[in-house]
């Protein structure tokens, strides 16, 4: 019977437990302040743009795994624009017309993806200046170039002897270059080795990509040849540090397994100062060593609407012990991810994302301590520096995990932390914080207008956040990424709005829309078409049949293609469609689809020639259609084209209207 | 007299008058300039669009190359030109008188030739017309603001159009300016 009594009082002392922890302890979740009542009264005029009046600034968003570019007016949140970029987009045929499939083209032949993550502004004097937009690719190493008149892809480059382009492209300051770095080391050049190889085979590239200051066209410069860390993120040095360019490293343990145990034991790990002007002195005088390389450079044409692919053979490789005064390793705790240079160019930030501080480098006293070479030690011909005698300060526990920092022009420094899902505004020059705000959830990057250049435009911030959950209506398993919009006019930090991003925004920039809109293109000039085979009069469509091929001179206006119905197409033929949008008018494309065709429909710009290829299958009468509501008989804007057996003696045939004579 | 030959030449150089469409999805207007010998507008396409809009309606083609007018006014104007040197060299009450005379009834003429082809343009409608209103006309005013369908229509001389009707004036006061001469 005793036992049966312990029993029961063990019963009750639990039912007693459970009963004042009722009472007690369980207070249902603690607030955690991501509701709206966290709101100013205020904030809605703020972020309102009433209809038909324009957003004060275009803010472009890397879309991430999504690979494009994605363009928001700020502070209104609205999304004006996907551009294409690393990724096939059906929708406006990029990649899927004959024109735009070079663009893609790499080392490792067409590629229909990437990573986008960085986009860059191009600068003048330091400050934006509304030229072009560059992103990199990450997984196949690549930098695209946006002309933002047109806001379309003007040209790719692959960043040879790299894998994982992530440190990139970030800006000089009159956009002397735009920068890539490996992100894996790679064995060098490439070859079959063990993997455990890779302290001894294994490397590390930094890539200067020049920039001509007129076409804004693109060359790999010279490469720097450093140990096989891992390059995380980079900024360039602007005013007194223009001329060096900081790139993070975080696995200098130099392993290539479990890295998230294995990449994170030194204390330190390093941020590879590169004086690029130096590097400009040693290819002046030869110092460089002619690597093999194959790499892809791709440009697309405005006048000809059509992009060409170009593979490259050879890069300029700049080796570390051949170039003294070329790189420096400054130690910095621990893992650093982001290096974020302020306005004035003194302070480098290194944000230390396992770091519980986060150290704050001084430009001159680095400059200082080479001029004294006082070093800790040298790597594979790189001195490190000292870690006391280069640190202008730190910032104490400000938050966990820090990634990013960017400037409000005013002294103030924004750092994002990851882990405690924070943004923490801190003074630059005393490295006090000053004020924190949360994010929803888990920023990443942030971004202030201009934020990483000279001139900061400090009225908004946006947080790029990694997680979603609960911010909006549930869209099953997968969320669309969330961003919000802070006001960092005054002293607090204030919350404005949240919305919803394409893909995975890594980074964002935005620039004044003054400084972009008046250069906006409405329309191709159709006397500057050189397309090979454009159609810039009506009188002049047709068809012309060469073997196999089949090439249809088509031209579209308001509301008809000419010609409309064709025949004499056969099975087995190869069908060129090469339509020519006659108009010159604003925001009037015509789309082309055909039944059947295993490709995307074309969306021809005004002035514009685009291709689209189809092979048809079988015979019979396929129609085919304008995709863009153009007009009122957009409807109407149809035709046929007749497909024969291989063997039919059926003529090549065509016509627009029963009024026309046929051909 | 001298000013008005200026002006009268200014014809050469700008569009004698303008026709500007409004509608709320074309916030900058389709702004068409008729000039002497050409049709333009605003943008390179301007012609272009014109004839696509009138083609929704059955309106005919604008082809100046089909327009009489275009080729002969140039050399209207030039005569004029040298005629009013002429007249200046003549120096006399009659000869400004007859100059400007001339001027004013080609600017008539020219004003009624006008109305003409608006009127062609804005009720001779192609019968295969893909839009039909019963009862609307197409004709864009001849001087001023009318409401067509979905458009606004403003009708409008540019700086040529002006350029010659300041001539008019000038050579008016070319007249005036000798008559006072010759009393005094």
């Amino acid at each position: 019977m005793k036992y049966h009594q312990l029993i029961k009082s063990i019963i009750a002392l639990a039912l007693l437990g459970a009963g004042s922890t009722i009472f007690t302890g369980c207070e249902g979740p603690p607030d955690m302040g991501n509701s709206s009542a966290a709101l100013a009264d205020d904030v809605a005029s703020q972020v309102y743009v009433p209809p038909g009046e324009y957003d004060e600034f275009y803010a472009f968003m890397s879309g991430g795994f999504s690979g494009q570019v994605s363009v928001y007016g700020l502070p209104s949140g609205r999304m004006l624009k996907v551009i294409p970029v690393f990724s096939l987009d059906a929708e406006k045929g990029y990649g899927f017309n004959e024109e735009t499939k070079p663009l893609l083209e790499t080392a490792h032949g067409f590629i229909p993806w990437d990573d986008a993550h960085h986009p860059e502004l191009s600068q003048t004097d330091g400050e934006t200046d509304g030229r072009w937009l560059f992103i990199n690719g990450n997984n196949t190493p690549r930098i695209a170039r946006i002309d933002l008149t047109t806001f379309e892809t003007a040209e790719i480059i692959e960043i040879p002897n790299s894998g994982g382009n992530h440190s990139s492209p970030f800006t000089t300051e009159n956009t002397e270059y735009v920068v890539a770095g490996t992100r894996f080391g790679v064995p060098y050049p490439q070859q079959d080795v063990s993997i455990d190889s890779y302290a001894e085979k294994f490397k590390g590239t930094l890539s200067f990509i020049s920039v001509d200051p007129e076409e804004g066209h693109m060359d790999v410069a010279f490469q720097v040849l450093l140990p096989a860390f891992n390059y995380d993120l980079a900024h360039s040095g602007k005013g007194k540090s223009h001329g060096w360019t900081f790139f993070t490293t975080y696995n200098t343990e130099e392993k290539s397994t479990l890295l998230e145990v294995n990449a994170s034991q030194n204390d330190k790990d390093f941020i590879a100062a590169i004086n690029w002007k130096k590097a400009e002195e040693y290819i002046k005088q030869g110092k460089y060593r002619e690597m093999p390389a194959k790499y892809a450079h791709n440009t697309y044409n405005e006048k000809t609407h059509t992009a060409t692919s170009e593979m490259k053979d050879k890069v300029k490789v700049l080796i570390p012990e051949e170039c003294p005064g070329l790189v420096y390793f400054l130690p910095t705790p621990k893992s650093p991810h982001g290096v974020d240079v302020d306005p004035s160019g003194e302070y480098i930030v290194g944000n230390g994302k396992l770091s519980a501080d986060m150290a704050v480098h001084s430009f001159t006293k680095i400059q200082e301590a080479i001029a004294k070479e006082s070093f800790e030690t040298t790597i594979d011909g790189v001195p490190v520096l000292k870690y006391e005698e280069i640190l202008a300060g730190i910032v104490e526990k400000p938050g966990l995990g820090p990634l990013h920092t960017e400037f409000d022009g005013q002294g103030n420094a924004y750092t994002t932390y990851f882990i405690s899902s924070e943004i923490v505004k801190w003074d630059i020059e005393t490295q006090q914080v000053l004020d924190r705000i949360p994010t929803y959830y888990s920023v990443g990057h942030l971004m202030i207008p201009g934020g990483d250049s000279r001139k900061p435009d400090g009225k908004y911030m946006v947080a790029l956040n990694k997680i979603t959950k609960d911010r909006y209506l549930p869209t099953g398993p997968e969320l669309n990424h969330s961003a919000q919009l802070y006001d960092i006019s005054g002293d607090k930090m204030k919350l404005l709005l949240d919305f919803p991003t394409i893909g995975e925004p890594h980074y964002a920039q935005a620039i004044a829309a003054d400084k972009v809109m008046p250069n906006s293109k409405k329309f191709y000039p159709i006397e500057e078409n050189e397309h090979p085979y454009r159609t810039v009069r009506e009188k002049d469509a047709r068809v012309e049949r060469e073997g196999k091929d089949v090439h249809i001179y088509m031209t579209s206006i308001r509301s008809h293609f000419a010609p409309d119905n064709i025949e004499g197409i056969k099975v087995g033929d190869r069908v060129y469609f090469h339509l020519t949008n006659l108009e010159q008018d604003w925001d009037v494309p015509h789309g082309l689809a055909v039944l059947g065709a295993q490709n995307a429909e074309l969306l021809v710009m005004p002035g514009q020639t685009e291709t689209l290829v189809w092979e048809p299958k079988a015979e019979g009468v396929y129609p085919f259609y304008c995709t863009d509501f153009c007009s009122a008989l957009h409807q109407e804007m149809q035709g046929y084209l007749r497909v024969s057996p291989a063997n039919s003696q059926v003529a090549l045939d065509w016509r627009l209207g029963y009024d026309e004579p046929v051909q | 007299m001298l000013l008005g030959i200026v002006s009268l030449m200014s014809l050469f150089v700008f569009p004698m008058w303008q026709i500007i469409l409004y509608a709320p999805q074309y916030p900058d207007g389709v702004e068409m300039h008729i000039y002497i010998d050409k049709i333009g507008g605003s943008s390179p396409g301007t012609l272009q669009n014109v004839n696509i809009l009138n083609h929704y309606v059955g309106m005919q083609y604008i082809e100046p190359d089909d327009i009489a007018e275009l080729q002969y006014f140039p050399y209207i104007i030039g005569a004029m030109g040298l005629l009013g040197l002429i007249a200046l060299a003549i120096n006399k009450k009659w000869s400004y008188l007859a100059w400007t005379i001339v001027l004013v009834v080609l600017g008539i003429l020219g004003m009624y030739d006008f109305y003409l082809w608006e009127y062609d343009y804005g009720h001779n409608l192609s019968d295969t017309a893909p839009i039909k209103i019963p009862g609307a006309s197409f004709q864009p005013p001849l001087i001023g603001r009318k409401q067509i369908i979905n458009f606004v229509a403003d009708s409008w001389p540019h700086i040529g159009g002006i350029g010659f009707g300041l001539s008019m004036l000038f050579g008016g006061a070319a007249w005036w300016a000798r008559k006072k001469q010759l009393s005094t």
